[in-house]
This record gives structure tokens, C-alpha cells and sequence, in this order.
């Protein structure tokens, strides 16, 4: 008993169960469907390649959960959103192609310029854009939404001005690599895990975790503690535009072309909703990254599922909606609170009863 | 002070509005300018007379595809001097409210016909009531107007013609090649776009009259990262189960192969599964040709000709039809199905060559 409370309490309990209960979704489903209960976690070998679902989601959420990364950092530190990285990654990913094409734009087959420069200069503007937000949101004090907006609007324009209003394609093997697979393992997977792991390991081996967490608390309190609170918010933003940069690549990459139009269309809402099914506060201090990640991977598992169980595509987004209705209820403090009580209570009857048999 | 403050602010503020209305205007009519001069006088001279141009206004819903890039081009060629016609042309960058006041602009050049691709299908009575009023003739091309019937004609495609063409082609194919079982997977356009209410109600209408089996039908928003997806997808749930894929637009045909690619899945001549597109730009039916597809139909971007007749029978004083319908054409890879019958209309499928392709313009 007092293992289970133990377990139910650990901060990333709530995020894994709503991800287990997305996908028991699924088992419920195919034992109804009349097959295996594991046919949606197989993973096998189809063409040399890994497939399964799993798989799927792991691939297809790569470029959440790379979002994921920078949101959660910037979420902690200046306790607003960014809503800026899916307009920054179209942006990103219509710089690369452009480059990549070069003057055999909008149809191109050889690249123009080396795959790295192409790569790096996408990652550059994702910096750059990241740290215009960060300057706006930590030098000159503007609410981190009112000052992602103007990105949200813009970057999204400055790609289809760059790529001429016009889908770039990209037609080229080694470009389609950071999309498409590495050996057997999809490509997007590997670099959303090593983005993962350098963060990790930089917040872990450094202070800088700290330092963001106590920024997010009390700014005031860790500038008079030491901390320059206004670099570190800075530091955050532009990390998460390096983010929605790689994501940016990562996308058009698996289209092997930039439409500006719809790459990362709305993925800002994503990231911010994995933040929040991770267990975090939009309202900033303490974070938890790994709570972030599986949030980003749970709303591909939504995604997924839909899928899985063929749901019609006009009734697919109120589906959506209900789950997500369903995780974050289930982690609202009052719902939580009503559940200790109700245990509570039953612990109390349990002794009463106890007593009165003695 | 602060009053005064105040004042300059809210002076500046407006000084800087009225300059970019200014701006607005200026453009629209530069873009024109020998234009409105001209169409005044062809108005007034009367449209008897054959030695003036005659003046049209095309508000554009602006240039986000190559589909659109080809409509303007075509306006473009239609209308020019050499054939006795002045273009205003503006590209409305698929903002509503630049596309009004771009005809409200039409209207006080005093155009004689204005063209709109209506960038959304309401909103349109007060501005078209105008246009009757300065008794300039409205044409519709493309896309729909729904809350006002105050034009001329209505010039576009039949999307359901081109579901049913797909369903026909696909069941003559299918007899020519002694395959008795359809399974097929649709991958949608966008919830809610005419065009994709259309070629799903034509090819589904085949498909219930011939008896096969739409395995899933699932929405990949016109785009070729959501036809990648919903086909891996389907790559997993119906694998070895399907042998055809109806995309409903090219962009996500590209996707649907790369996808059949990773999961090992032959498609196109001689492959397992049958791979159909529409609006045939110019690189599917350079797939079509590689047989890396079995066929593609086409949406017509080319309106202008179709207007340009309009225009030559209100001239004449004729009355022209309330819709007009354009010719699209069908491709395919093989020579084996040579016409189909849609609606009791015989219609010729055009086997891809290199010359074909060729003379594509878009």
C-alpha cells in the first residue's frame, strides 16, 4: 500500500499514466476488433526498416518533443509561452531549402550548397529569432506572448517571402536523411534523443537548471542572490529557437521541401500543451523536462490512436479534445485533492472500523 | 502637456493610417495606369466600338501554389493588348478584406468587367450590389460565392465529375487488367473544402454502385507531410490489405509514396497498389510518366479563356450561362483504357508522353 502511494506520488506519475491510458485505448480497441492485444505496441522489421506504432509515435513526435525542450525551459524561466516556434520552424526550414536549392528553385535535385551549410544556417535563424524574442521578453520587460506574437506572425511571412511564396522542393537523398532513417531507426527519433540528452546532461552537470528554476520563482530574489535573471530568460529563449530551428529541418526534411505554408502550423499549441501534460506550471519555476517529453509523446499517441481506430477525420479534432479534457482534469489540483481526501477517508473508516473490532 | 502629448499622438496616428489607405489605393492603381484612363473612355465610347481595349479587373486570391501561379499566368496571356484587352491585376495575398477593396478600386477606375476568385464565399452582397450599380458585369472563377447571386457567371471545376471520372477510369482499368477486387484508402483533402466534398462524393458514388470496399478514408489536409503520415498509417493498419490510394491532391500522392517506399509497398505500372492524384501539376504527370503513378486528374486552372468567351457574349449583348463548367483532362500511364463514360458524356484519357509533358504549362 504504502509502495503504491509512494509510487502514485513521484511528480512523474500522472504525466505516464495518461500516456498508458492513451495508448490502453488502443488494446481495448483491437481485442474488440477481434485481434492481438499487443498488435499495437508490435514492433517489428517491415523492409529492413523499424515499423509498428510505436515507432510511429516516437518518429512523428519527434519535432514536439524537440519543441518540447526549449518551451519547458522558457516556460520555467519567464513564466510565459512562446508562441513563436511553429512560425520560426517554417521560417527555418524555407531558409534551408532555399539555400539547399539555390538557383534551381522551386524544383531542385542537386544541392546548391554543402547539406551543412544549408543546415546551419537554419539553425542560425532559429537562434537569431530566439533571441530577438529573448530580448524583448528579458531586456525590455514585454509579456513573453505579446512579444512571441509578433514572430507568430512574422517569421511565418519572411519564410514565404524567402521561398517566393512557393513550395521548395528539395529532391535529394542526403538531404532527406534527417527525416527519413539511419540504418533501421528512424532519423527524427535520434536527434530528438540526442537533443534531449545534451539538454539533460547540461542541466544536470551545470547549474544552469537551477538557475532557471530559481529565475522562474522569484526573479527579483535571485538578481539580489547573484543570479543575472535577464541573461539566463535571454539564454532560454534563444535555446528554444534553436529548437523550433532543428524541428524546422527535421520537418521539411520529411517532405524533402519547405511548405512555408504549413510546416509547424499550429505546433506551438502542441508544445505548450506537452508542457502542461507533463506536469508542469505555465505559471514557471520547477520544471520537469522528462514530464515534457512524454507529453509531447502523448499527444502523438492521441494523434496515432485516431488513427488506429479510423476515426473519421471531420470528428477527429472533438475525439482530440476529449482526451485532452480527460489528461488535464485528471492532473488539476481539486481533482487531485478530492482523490486524497476520498483516500483519506477510507483510511480513516478503516481505523474506526479497526477500532470498534478491538 | 500631456493633453497636447495626446493630441500629436492621435494626429500622427491618423496621418499614418490615411497614408497607408493611401498607399493601398496608389498601388492598386499604378498597377494599372494607363488602365483607368483608357476604361473610361471604353466605357463611355460604348462596347460597339472595336478599336478600344476593353478594360478587366482580376482580384487574385494571391500566389501560394503553383495551381494559383498557373490561373494568373493564364489571365495574364488571355487578356493582354494584342488581344484587345486592359488587365488590372491584383494579388490579393489570400487576405479578404484586400480582395473588396481591390473591386470597390475595379469600380472607381470604372473597369468593364471585374474577375474574382472570391477568397472566402460570404461577405460579398454590399460590394457586388455596387459593382451592379455602376453596371459593371461580375464573373466568379475558381472557388464559390454563396450569399449573394448579383454576378454574371460562375467560371470553375466539377470536383464531383472529377471523383466520378476517377471512379470510372479506375473501374475500366480494372476490368482491362482482370482485377475483381477494389480495396481501396482514400486520403482526404482539407475537412470542409469544396473540393474535397466533391471527389469524395464522385469516387464513393463508383465505388457503392460497383461494390468496393473503401477500407478508410482519413484526412490529409492537402499537404504532403499529411499524406505521408495518414499513409504510414494505413501502411501499418491495412497491410497487404489494399491495392489502390486515392489522393486528393498531388502534394499528397508525393507523401503517400515516400511513405509506401519506407514501408516496402510497390505502387504504380507494375507495382501492388494503384496510385491516383489530382489537379495534375506539372511533376505528377511527370510521375505519371515514370509510371511511378497510374493516373492523375486534372483541375483546371486555366479560367481565363473561359471568361474571355463570357466576356465576348456579353459584348455581343448574348446572355451567358449562370455556371460554366471547364474541360479538364484525364492522364494515365498506360495505353489501355482509351475513354470512359461520366454522366453519359464520353471523355478521352490522355496516355502521359513526353510530349504531353511537354506542352503542360503548369
Amino acid at each position: 500500500m504504502s509502495k503504491l502511494k509512494k509510487l502514485t506520488q513521484q511528480q512523474l506519475f500522472l504525466p505516464i499514466f495518461c500516456m498508458i491510458l492513451v495508448l490502453c485505448v488502443n488494446m481495448i480497441y483491437d481485442v474488440s476488433q477481434g485481434r492481438d492485444f499487443y498488435e499495437f505496441f508490435k514492433i517489428g522489421i517491415q523492409n529492413e526498416l523499424l515499423s509498428g506504432r510505436l515507432v510511429n509515435i516516437l518518429n512523428r513526435g519527434s519535432e514536439v518533443a524537440i519543441l518540447a525542450i526549449g518551451m519547458t525551459l522558457v516556460v520555467s524561466s519567464s513564466a510565459g509561452t512562446d508562441i513563436s516556434v511553429g512560425s520560426v520552424m517554417a521560417l527555418s526550414a524555407g531558409v534551408c531549402c532555399t539555400l539547399l536549392a539555390g538557383a534551381a528553385a522551386p524544383q531542385a535535385t542537386e544541392l546548391a550548397v554543402p547539406l551543412i551549410v544549408g543546415v546551419l544556417a537554419a539553425l542560425v535563424v532559429g537562434c537569431v529569432c530566439g533571441a530577438f524574442n529573448g530580448a524583448l521578453v528579458a531586456y525590455l520587460n514585454i509579456q513573453p506572448m505579446v512579444a512571441t506574437l509578433i514572430l507568430w506572425t512574422a517569421a511565418r511571412a519572411i519564410g514565404l517571402l524567402v521561398c517566393n511564396n512557393l513550395i521548395v522542393y528539395v529532391r535529394n537523398d542526403a538531404f532527406a536523411m534527417f527525416g527519413g532513417y539511419i540504418g533501421p531507426v528512424p532519423t527524427p527519433l535520434i536527434i530528438a534523443a540526442v537533443c534531449i540528452a545534451v539538454v539533460t546532461v547540461v542541466l544536470k552537470k551545470s547549474a544552469l537548471g537551477l538557475y532557471i528554476q530559481s529565475v522562474g520563482i522569484n526573479k527579483k530574489a535571485s538578481r539580489i542572490a547573484g543570479l543575472n535573471s535577464q541573461k539566463i530568460i535571454f539564454l532560454c529563449y534563444v535555446l528554444c529557437g534553436l529548437c523550433a530551428g532543428i524541428a524546422g529541418v527535421v520537418a521539411s526534411s520529411r517532405i524533402t521541401s519547405a511548405d512555408t505554408n504549413n510546416i509547424g502550423l499550429n505546433f506551438e499549441l502542441d508544445a505548450i500543451l506537452a508542457v502542461a501534460l507533463g506536469g508542469n506550471s505555465l505559471a514557471g519555476g520547477k520544471f520537469n523536462l522528462a514530464g515534457s517529453i512524454i507529453g509531447a509523446y502523448t499527444i502523438q499517441a492521441i494523434t496515432t490512436t485516431m488513427y488506429n481506430l479510423g476515426v473519421s477525420s471531420a470528428v477527429n479534432p472533438v475525439f482530440k479534445a476529449v482526451i485532452v479534457i480527460v489528461i488535464v482534469a485528471v492532473q488539476a489540483p481539486p481533482v487531485k485533492a478530492f482523490f486524497k481526501k476520498l483516500s483519506a477517508k477510507r483510511q480513516a473508516e478503516k481505523e474506526v472500523k479497526g477500532a470498534v473490532g478491538v | 502637456m500631456k493633453k497636447k502629448v495626446l493630441a500629436l499622438t492621435l494626429g500622427l496616428t491618423m496621418a499614418l493610417s490615411l497614408a497607408a489607405c493611401g498607399g493601398n489605393t496608389g498601388s492598386s492603381t499604378s498597377g494599372s495606369g494607363a488602365a483607368s484612363g483608357s476604361g473610361a473612355d471604353a466605357s463611355t465610347s460604348g462596347s460597339g466600338s472595336s478599336g478600344d481595349l476593353i478594360t478587366v479587373g482580376f482580384a487574385q486570391v494571391g500566389h501560394e501554389s503553383d495551381w494559383r501561379t498557373a490561373s494568373t499566368q493564364s489571365a495574364q496571356d488571355v487578356f493582354s493588348e494584342e488581344n484587345g484587352y486592359q488587365l488590372s491585376f491584383i494579388d490579393c495575398d489570400n487576405d479578404s478584406a484586400t480582395q473588396l477593396e481591390a473591386v470597390r478600386g475595379f469600380i472607381q477606375q470604372g473597369v468593364d468587367y471585374i474577375i474574382i476568385d472570391p477568397i472566402v464565399s460570404t461577405g460579398w452582397d454590399a460590394v457586388l450590389t455596387e459593382c451592379e450599380d455602376a453596371g459593371i458585369p461580375v464573373i466568379v472563377i475558381d472557388r464559390t460565392i454563396d450569399d449573394s447571386d448579383k454576378y454574371v457567371t460562375w467560371v470553375g471545376s466539377d470536383f464531383k465529375t472529377e471523383g466520378l471520372a476517377c471512379g470510372e477510369w479506375l473501374k475500366a482499368y480494372a476490368e482491362a487488367k482482370g482485377i475483381t477486387e477494389i480495396n481501396a484508402l482514400v486520403i482526404e483533402g482539407s475537412t470542409g473544402a469544396s473540393a474535397t466534398i466533391g471527389r469524395t462524393e464522385g469516387f464513393k458514388e463508383v465505388a457503392d454502385r460497383e461494390g468496393w470496399t473503401i477500407l478508410d478514408s482519413q484526412n490529409g489536409d492537402f499537404t504532403e507531410a499529411g499524406g505521408q503520415e495518414v499513409m504510414e498509417s494505413y501502411c501499418q493498419s491495412y497491410e497487404g490489405q489494399f491495392n489502390v490510394v486515392i489522393c486528393q491532391n498531388d502534394n499528397e500522392a508525393y507523401g503517400a509514396m515516400t511513405a509506401m517506399d519506407a514501408a516496402g509497398v510497390s505502387y504504380g505500372v507494375d507495382g501492388d497498389v494503384i496510385i491516383v492524384s489530382f489537379d495534375s501539376n506539372k511533376p505528377a504527370v511527370q510521375h505519371v510518366l515514370e509510371g511511378n503513378m497510374n493516373a492523375t486528374f486534372e483541375c483546371n486552372p486555366m479560367a481565363a479563356p473561359f471568361v474571355e468567351e463570357v466576356i465576348q457574349q456579353l459584348e455581343a449583348g448574348e446572355t451567358p450561362e449562370k455556371e460554366i463548367y471547364m474541360d479538364e483532362s484525364w492522364f494515365a500511364a498506360e495505353d489501355i483504357v482509351s475513354s470512359i463514360t461520366v454522366d453519359g458524356t464520353e471523355m478521352p484519357i490522355i496516355h502521359v508522353t513526353q510530349e504531353v509533358l511537354d506542352a503542360r504549362p503548369y
